[in-house]
């Protein structure tokens, strides 16, 4: 008989799910490639600000079918600019990851705070708490980015905290976590509720302990996989949203290019460089997939109970 | 019942003030004057400062909030004199800059958006509670893998994508829509096509993000239903699979879906931005986006929020209502 920690059995669970596991290697070699952009260009010999006039015909267009791919620029050229359009996703996608993790990381750590506030202490705190991310989650989120970001990113700038994108980043990363951390909470708080039920709670009661050693030592340590597995999930979401605004033109601006703003400038040439438009549009919604499946797969191994699908 | 609904119609009037005094402090405190938005280039302080008057804006934020509530009540003039204004109730102020009152450009907007979250709503409840009633029927078979399949493309691809895609490889590409007409009003009264034509796609692209989390959620409410011991007892009584799942296993696992779909179908109602965005459809959401992005009309953005945040607040109301009236244990937790 062998015995397994709780930790050994998820895992196995994991690697036996054959999908989750090449979706987890395809998240990590696009993750990683993110990480690694300048060495990768580096070696293709491109550069993301670099405009590659001689790739483009004389109208402008990238030489050669499928936006131009070549040896030289394995996904092909922009038209217009002619920058490189491996690099440009490259760098872009390092944007898109950053705001992705910083925002799935700080949303969950928020709601972890506040949803065991609420489920721990019950009562008058806990119905406090639950009005008000009703209340937040009242307010129309994407309508309030979109009015809010451009004023905001002033503001951002007045301060010094940040320039350019660096603000405007800054202002998607704090709408995204208002906007994320009441759906973690609710999760945390109904689970608290439950643990504080639980044995080795009344046990640590029992024994004296302050409720700053129970919540930080025999409750959080529980938590982790539901933030584990809340991350995974959400990740993915994150990252589309931040597509999203940029494209609608209210989050990273040019002269950067997440994939979102190419998608935005590749609209207008879809009849003419359709390449240009399909191979964004095909990896962001890859990453996406690959995120999405790796998330089912992370719940399922850390939560068999729970719903597969 | 009725001190329930009391109950939950005064605390839906709280947050409904709560959030329209919360906006109302953003905005103010946000570093842009809307007067001096209200001129452009030729501009000088003395006609800034009189527009700021006309408009009200030289009073406190929280005397601003006190008129703009009264004019949703009562409606509201503007100026004096020969440029006096009048906008009827409900007023949600004066746009300047396309010298016309809030009420009226949401009101030309409205029915846009309806259309779109009405036409999009039936489709993605069909399409997702028959496939989730289909893939939950053959678990584990080739419908519910192709069932799998769909629901994870459709929560993958980001709407925006999607909605260029069809729009750019289906509608444009195959000259199903004229890129001239996109983005003018077809009365589904006088240009049934017309308006069909210029909704379909629209709907199409909304409803595919929906149907998919819809029949993701179908699917594993019937499977969890049919596991309870009433379905039993149906079994085992004799009746045939059939008369099963309509009259017992549907009836307990849809009821959960129409609480969500109440809530999702409100919050279109606020104006779909993204959808609106790529198939330039003239509804609350285009509105609010070239508000932003082109000049920064703050009544409208103003009115638009807070439109769309009192949809959401409003459904909820109804929602907690009907499930107190279906529910009677809600009534008294």
């Amino acid at each position: 008989m062998v015995l397994r920690t709780p930790r050994q059995i998820s895992w196995m669970r994991f690697k036996r799910n054959k999908a989750a596991v090449i979706s987890g290697l395809v998240a990590l070699f696009f993750i990683l490639s993110a990480f690694l952009a300048p060495l990768i260009t580096k070696l293709v010999g491109v550069n993301p600000t670099t405009t590659y006039t001689k790739a483009l015909t004389q109208y402008g267009m990238p030489d050669g079918p499928w936006g131009g791919i070549s040896l030289a620029h394995p996904l092909g050229v922009e038209p217009g600019a002619g920058r490189d359009l491996l690099a440009l996703l490259l760098y872009g996608s390092r944007i898109s990851f950053t705001v992705a993790l910083i925002t799935s990381v700080a949303s969950i750590g928020l709601g972890m705070l506040i949803g065991i506030t609420a489920g721990y202490f019950r009562g008058r705190v806990d119905a406090v708490i639950g009005r008000f991310s009703d209340f937040i989650l009242a307010f129309p989120s994407t309508f309030m980015i979109v009015a809010l970001s451009l004023p905001l990113v002033q503001r951002v700038e007045a301060l010094h905290v940040a320039k350019d994108n660096g603000a405007r980043i800054v202002v998607l990363i704090i709408f995204f976590v208002v906007f994320g951390w009441p759906g973690f909470a609710r999760l945390v708080r109904s689970q608290a509720l439950s643990m504080r039920e639980r044995d080795f709670v009344m046990a640590a009661q029992a024994l004296g302990a302050s409720n700053w050693r129970i919540i930080t030592k025999e409750i959080l340590p529980n938590l982790w996989p539901t933030a584990i597995v809340f991350l995974s999930l959400s990740l993915p979401g994150f990252l589309s949203a931040e597509a999203t605004f940029s494209f609608l033109g209210v989050g990273v601006q040019a002269p950067s290019a997440t994939w979102g703003l190419v998608l935005s400038d590749a609209v207008t040439y879809w009849q003419t460089d359709p390449a240009y438009l399909i191979i964004p549009s095909a990896m962001l919604v890859i990453i996406v997939l690959a995120l999405n499946l790796m998330g089912d797969g992370v719940r399922d191994a850390l939560d068999p109970k729970a719903d597969s699908r | 019942m009725l001190k329930y609904v009391t109950k939950r119609l005064a605390y839906t009037l709280i947050v409904l003030v709560l959030v329209s005094l919360t906006v109302f402090i953003i905005f103010n405190f946000l570093p842009i004057d809307p007067a001096r938005l209200t001129c452009g280039k030729s501009c000088f302080p003395a006609l800034i400062e009189a527009n700021r008057h006309r408009l009200g804006l030289d009073v406190p934020w929280w005397e601003q909030w006190i008129r703009f509530m009264h004019g949703l009540v009562a409606g509201r003039n503007y100026a004096e004199g020969s440029a006096a204004l009048h906008c009827g109730a409900p007023s949600f102020g004066y746009s300047f800059n396309q010298h016309s009152c809030v009420t009226t450009i949401i009101g030309q907007a409205f029915p846009v958006t309806f259309g779109l979250a009405i036409g999009s709503f039936f489709l993605w409840i069909v399409l997702g509670v028959t496939l989730g009633v289909v893939a939950a029927r053959f678990k584990g078979r080739l419908a519910d893998r192709l069932a799998t399949a769909f629901v994870l493309i459709g929560t993958s691809l980001p709407t925006f994508i999607s909605g260029i895609l069809i729009l750019l490889f289906v509608a444009l590409k195959f000259n199903l829509l004229n890129p001239i007409e996109m983005g003018m009003w077809h009365s589904p009264f006088t240009d049934p096509f017309g308006y069909f034509k210029e909704f379909i796609f629209p709907c199409i692209t909304l409803a595919l993000a929906y149907a998919a989390s819809y029949t993701r959620f179908t699917r594993s409410n019937v499977i969890e239903t049919s596991s309870e011991d009433f379905i039993r007892t149906a079994k085992a009584k004799g009746l045939s699979n059939k008369v099963i799942l309509r009259k017992h296993t549907l009836r307990a696992a849809l009821s959960p879906i129409i609480t969500i779909a109440g809530l999702d179908f409100a919050g279109l109602l606020g104006g779909a931005i993204i959808t609106e965005g790529i198939f330039n459809l003239p509804g609350l959401g285009r509105l609010s986006l070239k508000a932003v992005l082109i000049d920064y009309d703050l009544p409208v953005i103003l009115a638009t929020t807070l439109l769309a945040a009192a949809f959401v607040v409003v459904a909820n109301l109804l929602v907690d209502i009907a499930y107190a009236y279906i529910d009677p244990r809600v009534r008294v937790g």
